[in-house]
């Protein structure tokens, strides 16, 4: 057994908090760069060119990349050999996400109520999915989620007979449909398989994948490529104005699922696709 | 698609409203008002039982935004545009009402083309997520509406050379139909 304080994990969530919402993942910074030159459309580069320089100047001023800083997606791997000490470890992250938020200058952006809408004013509750995993570390990852990217989401339950063009026909009228609504280029997150929620989880979970990597799975890897080209051919564009880029990168994750079932999600996700991890 | 930039300044009029189309870059100088979901059913409120609202939209900008709080030092946090189509059902009262203007990014509905087209308003968007770079064009900030809502308070903000692009026009252009046709393949 290892002892784990609890007051390690809201310090570490907190800097995650903090340095996810500022500084931007490099795979995405050279993926955009690479972007700028196969766009076609003059406005689609200046905007390319745009999300560059803002990217700097958040990072040079410890600025929050945009104004939207999200929902707080905390995926956990929790070592099976690691005792937590000190207090609950749900709330430690909670309150990690607290003081992240607040000494951060990041906006607020939860209601505690969805339909009664009054705003919780810290942040919390962010949404936190653990995994108990083999080993005595804990690894934390945060994805600040914002909310004009996720609202394009979509999950269908479809039938096995729809087989591959059914899914890739739903992921590409997805990212059509949302326009420039998700804040193109986006990362296509897409869940093939398990239940129903599951997919959405597998989704959202194909978002922390480096961007430009490749599925481990040769099938799934040219499922990936292929996708990424008839997302792009859609001519939806930078920022939804029109042009070559739509997606950066489409991201598969696909999971075992039921004899009559085939499920299939696409969470979209905005350029600003902030995710950083720590292991403690 | 033309790339030369037109400077505009608030308040705008109809005549200069109407010389806009779809995919004209363009900067922004003078006062514009913040407003995003919760604000705009507020105001939307007002105006049907006939009182007014916080500031006189009259020949007025709208920025749907809801700004990071501000670091000591700073007149605002990062501070880009939100999905506008949140507000399809609000805007066309705006507008009635005077508006002349609204920026965001993404599509507006029909309701809001109807609207331009009728009362002389223009639809510009901004680059989503070039938050931190929009803040440096604003030069001064402060509340003057719901400040109990936070990050969704209406503000007047000043801004300066603000870059936008020309989205919806009150000729019924619109980018999102013209440039993604060219593009599609």
């Amino acid at each position: 057994m290892r002892n784990v304080n609890v007051e390690l994990i809201t310090e570490s969530v907190k800097k995650l908090c903090m340095d996810a919402n500022y500084y931007l993942g490099e795979d995405v910074v050279e993926a955009i760069e690479h972007a700028v030159g196969k766009e076609e459309s003059p406005l689609g580069r200046e905007i390319l060119k745009q999300i560059l320089e803002n990217a700097e100047i958040a990072k040079s001023e410890q600025m929050p990349l945009c104004q939207d800083t999200g929902l707080a997606a905390i995926f956990v791997e929790l070592g099976q050999e690691v005792h937590i000490e000190g207090g609950r470890f749900e709330d430690a992250i909670q309150e990690g996400v607290r003081q992240g938020y607040a000494e951060g200058y990041l906006r607020k952006s939860i209601v505690e109520d969805p339909l009664r809408r009054k705003n919780t004013g810290d942040n919390t509750p962010a949404v936190i999915s653990t995994r108990v995993v083999s080993g005595d570390k804990v690894k934390i990852t945060i994805l600040p989620k914002g909310g004009g990217s996720e609202n394009m989401s979509a999950i269908r339950m479809l039938k096995p007979s729809d087989g591959e063009e059914g899914v890739k026909s739903f992921v590409v009228e997805t990212v059509r449909k949302a326009g420039g609504n998700p804040c193109p280029p986006i990362i296509v997150g897409v869940g093939i398989g398990g239940s129903f929620d599951k997919c959405a989880y597998l989704a959202k979970k194909a978002l922390l994948r480096q961007v430009g990597s490749a599925h481990p799975d040769p099938y799934y890897a040219e499922m990936e490529k292929e996708l990424l080209e008839r997302v792009n051919n859609t001519g939806v564009g930078p920022q939804g104005l029109g042009g070559r880029i739509t997606a950066l990168a489409v991201h598969i994750e696909a999971h075992p699922c039921h004899i009559a079932s085939l499920p299939a999600a696409v969470n979209t996700q905005c350029h600003s696709a902030r995710h950083k991890e720590i292991v403690i | 698609m033309n790339m030369e930039t037109k400077h505009l300044e608030t308040p705008l009029s109809a005549s200069e409203v109407e010389k806009l189309h779809a995919g004209d870059n363009v900067t922004l100088t003078g006062y514009i008002y913040t407003g995003r979901d919760a604000a705009h059913k507020k105001m939307v409120d007002l105006l049907q039982k006939g009182e007014n609202l916080p500031f006189d939209p009259k020949g007025q900008i709208i920025y749907f935004v809801g700004p990071t709080p501000a670091k000591p030092g700073q007149v605002i946090g990062s501070a880009g545009p939100t999905t506008s189509g949140r507000m399809n059902k609000y805007s066309p009262h705006m507008i009635a009402a005077g508006l002349k203007g609204m920026i965001g990014k993404g599509e507006m509905g029909p309701e809001v083309a109807e609207a331009l087209q009728r009362h002389k308003g223009v639809y510009f968007v901004a680059t989503g997520g070039a938050a931190a770079l929009i803040a440096k064009r604003i030069t001064e900030s402060e509340v003057v509406a719901y400040e109990e809502l936070g990050p969704e308070a209406v503000r007047r903000l000043k801004v300066v050379e603000f870059p936008m692009i020309v989205a919806q026009d009150c000729h019924g252009g619109n980018i999102y139909v013209e440039g993604v046709e060219k593009y599609k393949r």
